[in-house]
């Protein structure tokens, strides 16, 4: 089964920095990387990434790979500058206030419940 | 139908541009999305690798009725050992490039992966020569 980004948010508490009109997106797995070469080539549409990464550059790897959200670990501040990008390119960037370990668990088991 | 664009070395902040205006063009055409997704892949990183390695360069898109046909053309050092390049986890970026997330050696892997043909050539001092195909 498929859940959307902003149940999970709510219910594992992440913050919306960008992309709150997307949210209704569905979500399939997740994939974590803090490598774009490695999120480009094994990622599929419709993941969450899971990263540490909040360079600019990681708003054009999520459209182009079409994934339902970015989620950036560890309560790591994103520049306004690339939240104004994801915005025009209507990729939605979550924030988890824990590291990216916990972020996965808690999503894998998440997932996983829904799935039953 | 021809697209052509500018790509500069070094520039991260427009970085991806050029890949996202001919995916965004191709979207507009009645495209499977498994090939519109390899299209997207292929060109990012040929395209990153401009940014990354080289000084300046084109992208030439050809959009035809039996898939898309693109020629990267950079100034730069060029690339000394291809086949070596091509492995996977070869990566000669710099400490600042990786910050970023980029240098997994994944890239050229990746486009030979999501293309249908890729013609690789360079001269070392000068400049290296990309051809991508995509069927549709
Ligand atoms: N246009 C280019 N000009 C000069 N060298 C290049 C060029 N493209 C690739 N290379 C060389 O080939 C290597 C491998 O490229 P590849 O794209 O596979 O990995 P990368 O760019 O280093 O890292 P990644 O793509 O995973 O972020 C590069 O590190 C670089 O040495
Ligand atoms: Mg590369």
């Amino acid at each position: 089964m498929k859940t959307n980004v902003r149940q999970l948010m709510q219910e594992l508490g992440f913050t919306c920095l960008a992309g709150e009109a997307y949210l209704d997106r569905h979500t399939e797995g997740a994939y974590l990387s803090d490598l774009l070469s490695d999120v480009m080539g094994k990622a599929e549409a419709g993941m969450l990434w899971i990263t540490a990464q909040v360079h600019r550059n990681i708003v054009a790897v999520a459209s182009l790979k079409e994934l339902s959200a970015i989620i950036v670990v560890n309560e790591r501040q994103v520049e306004p500058e690339v939240l104004a990008h994801a915005e025009e390119e209507e990729v939605v960037i979550l924030s988890s206030g824990k590291p990216a370990f916990e972020t996965a668990g808690m999503l894998y088991n998440h997932l996983r419940e829904v799935e039953c | 139908m021809r697209m052509h664009f500018e790509i500069e070395g070094g520039d991260f902040t427009a970085a991806g541009r050029a890949s996202s205006e001919v995916k965004k063009t191709l979207k507009q055409f009645n495209i499977p999305p498994e090939v519109l997704r390899k299209v997207a892949i292929a060109l990012y990183e040929a395209e990153m690798n401009v940014v990354a390695h080289a000084w300046s360069g084109t992208m030439d898109a050809d959009i035809l009725p039996e898939g898309i046909h693109v020629v990267m053309e950079d100034k730069g050092p060029g690339i000394e050992d291809i086949e070596r390049a091509m492995e996977e986890g070869f990566s000669t970026a710099t400490e600042e490039v990786r910050q970023m997330g980029f240098g997994a050696g994944m890239g050229l892997p990746n486009i030979r992966k999501n293309s249908d043909r890729m013609v690789l050539t360079s001269t070392p001092g000068v400049g290296t020569r990309l051809e991508i195909t995509v069927a549709f």
